[in-house]
C-alpha cells in the first residue's frame, strides 16, 4: 500500500507535558495517496493542532509523523514537501492574487511561461482570474480564501493541507468549487487532508472522515460507514443532519418479546425474531441501553407504534421537520412533503428496529446497528 | 463629501492658522536671530526690520567666537559631528540588536522572556543620574569614559528599550501564518525573518528608529558626565555660548539651527515613508 501519510499516537500538549493542555490523544491514521481526508470535529476537538503538528507548526508531543514513509516530525516545515491553505488566508500583503499564488513556485524554478499559464489554470477554476492584479487588502474575505487556496493548490507536494477551505464562501459558489477542487485534487492524483466543522463539506469532498472530539480520533472511515455504522454514541449524533434522536431504554424479554421501556410508562416492544440472537443476548445482558435512531428512519403511523405529541413542524422548503414530545425527550422526524400536523396533535410513531442503532449507556460505544452486532 | 459652511471652512482655517503660528513662531524667531548681532537682538521694542549677517554662522563654522570683550575658540561643529555619529551609531546598533531581540518576544515564548522585556523597559523609567554616578566610576575603572564606544553603549539604555518595545508590537501584528505560508513553501527561519517579517514590519521599524535618533539626538546628561570636550555632542556643546562677557543669542540661535537642522530633514523624509508604509495597510493580511 502507498502510504503518503501516517500518524502514529501523536500526542500534543500545550505546556508542559502531562500536565498542559491535552489537545490532541493518542492519534493513528494511515492515509493513502490520492486520498482526501476531512478531518471532522466541533472547535477545539484537536483537528486543527493535528493538522499543524502535520505541517510542522506545532511540536509533536509524543509520536511520529511519516510522509511518503519518512520520518518528517523532526523537519523543519520547509523540507515536508507539503502545501497548506491557512485559514486566516495569510496573504503576502505587498503582492498581487497573482504574485501571491506564483510566489508559492517560486522555489520550483520553473520557466515563466509554465508559471504563468499555471497560475491562470487555478485562478479560472477558483474564479478569481478578474481579481488577479488587485492586493489581498482590497478584495474581500471570499477572494482572500480562494487566493490562498490557489496558492496551496498550485503547488506540487506531497501532501496537501487545507484548513478550513471554503469557510468564508457564499453557498453556491462553494457547491461549485467543491466539485472542480475534487477533481483537481483526484485528476492530478494529490493527496489532501482538509480541517472542517462542516459536515456536508466533509461528505462531499472527502473519501474518508476521521472524526475527532476531545483530541481523540473518534472514527475513520467513509462517510457512508461513518453515517451507518456509528462507532460510538458521539459520531452518531455529531455526523447527520438533523442529529440522530438517542433515548435511554431498558430492555426486558417477556412473553417471548422484547420490551424496551423508554421511562414515563412508554414502551415499545417487538418479536423475538426481529433481533438476530445475539444481539438480543447482548442488550438484554446489559438490560440499560442507549437507542438511536436518524430522523428520517422515524415514520408516522396511522394505528400501531407509540404515541407522540407534535411540539414543532417546520417546513424547510423541500422536507419537513417534526420535533414531537416522545418519552420525556425530544423525538425528530423529517418527511419529504408538507406534513399536516400542528404543535399539540398527538401522534403514532414507529421504530423499525432495523434502523435503530444501539449504544452501551457507559462508555458510549455500539452494541449493535439494525439486527447486526458490532463486534 | 460632506457638506460644510463658509463660516465652518473660515473657522477651521483661522484654528489652524492659530496653532501653526502657536507652534511655529519661536522656531521662526529663532531663524530671524540667527541672522543678527547681539545688538539688534536684545533692542527695545524688538522688531522684525534688520539687516540680515551671517557673522553668526561664520563664527559658528570657522571656530572663532567674537564676543564684545575677545574672540574665543569654539568646537561647534565638532560637537555637531559627535552629535550626528553618536546618534547615528546608536541607533544603528541598537536595530542590529533590538529588532532579532523584538522578533524573538513576540514570536518566542520563553522561560522568563517577558521578565526580560520588562526589565530592558524599566532602563526607560529610571532617572539617568541614578544610573550615571555608578556608571563613571565603573567607566573610570574599565577605561570606557570620555570613548565613543563607552558613550554608544550608554546610549543604548535611550535607544535600545524604544526600539525593542515598539518593534515588538510590530511583529507581533503580523499574523504567524504569514510567516508559516512562506516556510511551508520552502523557506528557512532566517529567510521567512528576512523576507517576510522585516519588510511587513518596516514601517515600525523606521518609526522606532527615528525616534530613537531624536531621543539620543537630543540627550545631554550622559555626554555631560561622561565624555570630554572633543567627543560632547551639541546638546552640551551650547554650553560654551554662556560666556563669561554674556550670552550670545545670536550665535546660539545658529547653532540651533544647525543642530536641529539634521533631525528636522530626517524626519520630513522618513514621514513620507511611514506614512505610505502605514496607509497600504501593509500588516493586517
Amino acid at each position: 500500500m502507498d502510504t503518503a501519510l501516517s500518524l502514529k499516537n501523536v500526542d500534543k500538549f500545550y505546556g508542559p507535558i502531562g500536565h498542559g493542555v491535552h489537545a490532541v490523544r493518542n492519534v493513528s491514521m494511515d492515509v493513502k495517496k490520492g486520498e482526501i481526508v476531512a478531518l471532522l470535529g466541533s472547535s477545539g476537538c484537536g483537528k486543527t493542532s493535528t493538522l499543524r503538528m502535520i505541517a510542522g507548526f506545532e511540536e509533536v508531543s509524543a509520536g511520529s509523523i511519516s510522509i511518503a514513509e519518512q520520518e518528517i516530525h523532526r523537519r523543519p516545515p520547509a523540507k515536508r514537501n507539503v502545501a497548506m491553505a491557512f485559514e486566516g488566508y495569510s496573504l503576502y500583503p505587498p503582492l498581487t492574487v497573482r504574485e501571491n499564488i506564483a510566489f508559492a513556485l517560486k522555489s520550483a524554478k520553473l520557466e515563466p511561461s509554465v508559471v504563468a499559464a499555471k497560475v491562470t489554470e487555478i485562478a479560472r477554476m477558483l474564479e478569481i482570474e478578474d481579481i488577479l492584479d488587485r492586493y489581498p487588502s482590497s478584495i474581500s474575505g471570499g477572494q482572500q480564501q480562494r487566493t490562498s487556496l490557489g496558492r496551496a493548490l498550485i503547488r506540487d507536494a506531497a501532501l496537501h493541507l487545507l484548513d478550513e477551505p471554503m469557510g468564508q464562501l457564499e453557498p453556491q459558489l462553494r457547491a461549485l468549487l467543491r466539485g472542480r477542487i475534487k477533481h483537481f485534487i483526484k485528476e492530478r492524483g494529490l493527496t489532501a487532508i482538509l480541517v472542517t466543522h462542516d459536515q456536508t463539506e466533509a461528505n462531499a469532498l472527502s473519501d474518508r472522515i476521521a472524526v475527532m472530539e476531545d483530541g481523540i480520533l473518534q472514527q475513520f472511515d467513509t462517510p457512508e460507514i461513518i453515517k451507518d455504522r456509528p462507532e460510538n454514541l458521539f459520531t452518531g449524533t455529531f455526523v447527520g443532519e438533523p442529529p440522530m434522536n438517542v433515548f435511554n431504554a431498558s430492555v426486558r424479554d417477556q412473553d417471548g418479546r422484547v420490551h424496551l421501556d423508554f421511562g414515563s410508562g412508554l414502551s415499545l416492544d417487538y418479536p423475538h425474531d426481529a433481533f438476530s440472537g445475539s444481539v438480543r443476548d447482548s442488550i438484554v445482558d446489559r438490560g440499560n441501553i442507549v437507542v438511536g435512531i436518524r430522523p428520517y428512519a422515524v415514520h408516522r403511523t396511522k394505528d400501531q407504534g407509540v404515541d407522540a405529541k407534535v411540539i414543532v413542524n417546520q417546513w424547510l422548503g423541500d422536507q419537513s421537520h417534526i420535533a414531537a414530545e416522545f418519552a420525556g425527550a425530544t423525538l425528530v422526524l423529517v418527511e419529504h412533503d408538507r406534513a399536516d400536523v400542528r404543535p399539540g396533535d398527538a401522534i403514532k410513531v414507529d421504530l423499525n428496529p432495523e434502523n435503530l442503532h444501539i449504544f452501551d449507556p457507559d462508555s458510549g460505544d455500539a452494541i449493535a446497528h439494525g439486527a447486526e452486532l458490532v463486534s | 463629501m460632506e457638506h460644510t459652511s463658509t463660516l465652518e471652512k473660515v473657522l477651521r482655517a483661522s484654528a489652524l492658522t492659530a496653532v501653526v503660528i502657536f507652534f511655529m513662531f519661536p522656531i521662526f524667531w529663532i531663524i530671524l536671530m540667527s541672522f543678527q548681532t547681539n545688538e539688534t537682538i536684545l533692542r527695545v521694542p524688538p522688531s522684525m526690520i534688520f539687516e540680515p549677517t551671517l557673522s553668526n554662522y561664520r563664527g559658528i563654522i570657522t571656530g572663532q567666537l567674537e564676543t564684545n570683550a575677545a574672540t574665543l575658540e569654539i568646537n561647534f561643529m565638532r560637537n555637531l559631528w559627535n552629535s550626528v555619529f553618536l546618534s547615528v551609531s546608536s541607533v544603528a546598533v541598537a536595530l542590529a540588536l533590538g529588532v532579532p531581540a523584538a522578533y524573538a518576544f513576540a514570536r518566542h515564548k520563553f522561560r522568563g522572556s517577558e521578565d526580560i522585556a520588562f526589565t530592558l523597559l524599566s532602563f526607560r523609567f529610571a532617572p539617568p543620574l541614578l544610573v550615571l554616578l555608578p556608571l563613571t566610576l565603573y567607566f573610570q575603572q574599565i577605561g570606557l569614559a570620555d570613548t565613543y564606544f563607552g558613550l554608544v553603549w550608554v546610549y543604548q539604555l535611550i535607544c535600545l528599550p524604544l526600539i525593542l518595545w515598539i518593534v515588538r508590537g510590530y511583529f507581533e501584528d503580523i499574523s504567524p501564518d504569514i510567516e508559516y505560508a512562506y516556510r511551508i513553501a520552502g523557506h528557512s527561519w532566517f529567510a521567512t525573518f528576512r523576507k517576510i517579517a522585516l519588510p511587513l514590519a518596516g514601517p515600525g521599524i523606521a518609526a522606532a528608529g527615528l525616534l530613537a535618533f531624536i531621543f539620543a539626538w537630543n540627550n545631554f546628561i550622559f555626554a555631560l558626565v561622561l565624555a570630554s570636550a572633543d567627543k560632547q555632542p551639541v546638546t552640551v556643546g551650547a554650553l560654551a555660548f554662556i560666556t563669561a562677557s554674556g550670552i550670545q543669542y545670536g550665535q546660539i540661535a545658529a547653532g540651533i539651527v544647525l543642530s536641529v537642522a539634521p533631525t528636522l530633514a530626517l524626519a520630513l523624509y522618513a514621514q513620507r515613508y511611514l506614512v505610505e508604509g502605514l496607509s497600504l495597510g501593509a500588516v493586517k493580511g
